[in-house]
């Protein structure tokens, strides 16, 4: 029971917006898009509900062949990232208009209806209208008027995103239960790997409208196999270095020479390009094995719990995590290690050639 | 150089308040000094952007005044103030280059051709649009427009401040870091009043000098990002300051027992007893470490959420749901677990106000 795509693609030349997709999307989990603006999330989401036709490969849902049936002879429910309400029916009439549309008896309707409002809070405030509610409330709405049609497919497309910060903990929080029980299949699109990691289930990589990595989110996360994958799912920034590889040494872009160690030592000689995450950079370090650097502080960034320090060892500005309180004056020269054994490395193709000790057996 | 004033300022929508629901923004005393950075942080209807409006002259506030230096501007026209701002959607010209983008607001004021030329060659290069400055804004990205409008923002010298009203809103994650930290410098290099608006915590934390943190049009503390994270002065900053928020547990305080159900647990510090006001506890997800079984307060472990670089568990102490750190050596806990919580970073809360305990 899923929506399986097969070699799907959507082009309208000279742009091709999706090409070659092929992804399946079970039923009791959550199925996220993670990808920038402009990867191909939404014509994605536009392809499974039906508002749009592939011009390449086939969409089936159950096993059935769907692709080219119009959104109308499809049982889908859409969540945009903007707050689309009726602004002169009450927020009662607004979570029951799907279902007056499928002419469904009044007594079912205030019974759903009522159970969506309970699951979302919205149960004072149903003789309102939509534009008396907070942005948080009207998406609310929204989300309830998703629920109660009880379609097979729910598309979610950044939901949350206009939303102020606090509130898009709390509803992120509530998603995944509240549409748990409905037994849909779900598909979240989101420009944020955070918000993908604490969603769980499923995750695929978008970028430049192909999915680059399919797969459990956490295992996406910890393994991507390819460096668009590894860039797309890095909240900060991937911070990466070019190097060539020659017997035990490898050097760098500017000319600097390392030793191999870790992750570089079983590769076979040639041209690599090294990933790292933010947390995998220690300051005021320096040790025998691994990449070791002096930098420059750019800029430093405290939040409380995290310090993120901008560091520039000559090859770009890299993104550096501490936990706690770190306060490093700009200007000041600092140690930089990289270890090693958490290292991502691709090759030029941008394939991955090897994947951290520490991740293989996470 | 500049200095604001607000001396009591508030505001009503509707004519003048009755009573203290009726203001959008509820008087305020403040000075925000020249070289420094603020950001103003709240929820929707916090009284922010009434705030920021009012420092830009859209709108008149029904009390107070408002000094730029000492020159009451506070019925000046938006045009006469000296103002930049920032937008949350690019505002540019599209058929002019960047660098004419850059160049406007310096032009209108018939600053000498050498000089816009010197200033807009300063920002293009610590915002790095010296490579598209000969480019049409038309062809370029969201991204890089929204970079123009920044630049646009701060390419006159003179302004007595600069107002961001959410500039990263439309900037994907992975520029927001770029954007950010260009921010930064360019606010360390100018030495200009900025002020910026925001609903996102960490824009707040990691932009600006001190942090106005307002609810229901009230200013609940100003302070650092660390004062904020380390001794928010209200309930809902804890809350609100953080990801997740503090927890909050309602509590009984004696001395320096606390009393949480039917368990104790001993306080660095001294408290009065407030036996008739409400009292809470608050600590901090990451001051609130799991531990095993037997170890500290009892706990159920409901579930673990995995953020790749933390581990954090919701728990249940008793009735009450909170979150807590799980240690990078542990593997993943189940079931009953024991919660520590870091001396020192235990808060006490009357009346949602934190009280300064009295060292032992």
């Amino acid at each position: 029971m899923s929506l399986v795509l097969e070699g799907v693609g959507l082009s309208v030349p000279p742009t091709e917006y999706l090409r070659d997709i092929s992804l399946e999307l079970p039923r009791g989990t959550m199925n996220v898009l993670l990808g920038p603006t402009l990867s191909g999330k939404t014509s994605l989401m536009r392809l499974m509900a039906g508002l749009e036709r592939p011009t390449s490969g086939r969409v089936l849902l159950d096993g059935k062949d769907v692709t080219g049936v119009p959104v109308r002879h499809r049982s889908v429910a859409m969540v945009y990232q903007q707050f689309v309400n009726y602004p002169t029916l009450s927020v009662y009439e607004n979570i029951a208009s799907p279902l007056r549309v499928q002419k469904v008896n009044a007594s079912e309707v205030d019974k759903r209806v009522q159970e969506a409002a309970k699951l979302l809070g919205l149960q004072p405030m149903l003789q309102r209208t939509p534009l008396q509610l907070s942005g948080g409330q009207q998406q609310r709405v929204a989300i309830a008027r998703a629920l109660v049609k009880r379609a097979d497919l729910v598309l979610l497309d950044e939901p949350l995103a206009n939303l102020d910060y606090k509130l898009r903990e709390e509803l992120r929080e509530e998603l995944p239960r509240i549409f748990a029980a409905s037994g849909a299949i779900l598909v979240y699109a989101t420009t944020e790997p955070t918000e993908a990691l604490l969603l769980g289930g499923n995750t695929a990589t978008l970028w430049e409208g192909r999915v680059t990595q399919l797969g459990p989110t956490a295992s996406v996360y910890r393994r991507p196999q390819n460096l668009a994958a590894a860039r797309v799912f890095s909240d900060p920034p991937l911070n990466e270095i070019a190097v060539e590889k020659r017997g035990a040494m490898v050097t760098l872009g500017n000319g600097q020479q390392l030793p191999v160690s870790g992750a570089l030592s079983g590769l076979s000689d040639g041209s690599y390009r090294l990933g790292f995450r933010a947390e995998h950079i220690s300051l005021g370090v320096s040790r025998e094995t691994g990449l070791n650097f002096h930098g420059e502080v750019k800029v430093t960034e405290l939040t409380g719990s995290e310090s993120f320090i901008h560091v520039d060892a000559g090859h770009g500005t890299w993104v550096c995590l501490a936990r706690g309180v770190q306060e490093l004056v700009p200007g000041a020269t600092v140690d930089v290690h990289i270890d090693t054994r958490q290292l991502f490395v691709f090759d030029t193709a941008g394939h991955v050639a090897a994947v951290p000790e520490m991740a293989a057996t996470a | 150089m500049s200095r604001i004033t607000l001396d009591g300022i508030a505001h009503a929508y509707r004519g003048s308040a009755q009573r203290p629901e009726d203001y959008a923004l509820k008087p305020l005393h403040h000075v925000w000094e020249q070289g420094m950075s603020y950001a103003l942080l709240g929820p929707s209807g916090c009284g922010k952007t009434t705030l920021l409006n009012i420092i830009s002259g859209l709108i008149i506030p029904s009390e107070g005044r408002l000094l730029f230096d000492d020159k009451d501007v506070t019925r000046l026209p938006t045009e006469k103030r000296n103002i930049a701002q920032v937008f949350q959607f690019p505002v540019i010209y599209d058929t002019m280059t960047v660098a004419e983008n850059l160049a406007f607001p310096l032009k209108n004021r018939h600053m000498p051709k050498a000089q816009v030329e010197a200033r807009v060659r300063e920002i293009a290069d610590i915002l790095d649009l010296t490579p598209d400055l000969n480019r049409r804004a038309r062809g370029l990205t969201a991204d890089a427009k929204q970079k123009i409008s920044l630049g646009r923002g701060l390419v006159r010298a003179d302004v007595s401040a600069v107002l961001f009203d959410e500039p990263l809103t439309v900037i994907d994650p992975g520029l927001k870091w770029e954007l950010r930290s260009k921010l930064k410098a360019v606010h360390r290099a100018l030495d200009m009043l900025m002020i910026y608006v925001t609903h996102d915590q960490v824009e707040a934390l990691t932009f600006a000098d001190k942090v106005v943190v307002m609810k229901d049009g009230s200013v609940l503390q100003v302070g650092t990002p660390l004062d904020l994270f380390e001794r928010p002065e209200h309930t809902f900053v804890g809350y609100f300051i953080g990801s997740p928020g503090m927890n909050l547990l309602p509590t009984a305080v004696t001395g320096n027992r606390a009393r949480i159900g039917n368990r104790e647990i001993q306080l660095e510090t001294t408290y009065p007893s407030f036996t008739d006001r409400t009292a809470q506890l608050g600590v901090r997800p990451d001051h609130a470490i799991l531990a095993a079984p037997g170890q500290g307060l009892p706990v159920q472990v409901q579930r673990v959420d995995d953020l790749g670089r933390v581990r954090l568990a919701r728990v249940m102490l008793g009735d009450h749901p909170l979150v807590a750190t799980v240690p990078d050596d542990m593997s993943v806990p189940t079931g009953e677990a024991g919660l520590i919580f870091q001396p020192g970073r235990v808060h006490v809360y009357v009346d949602d106000r934190r009280v300064e305990g009295v060292a032992a």
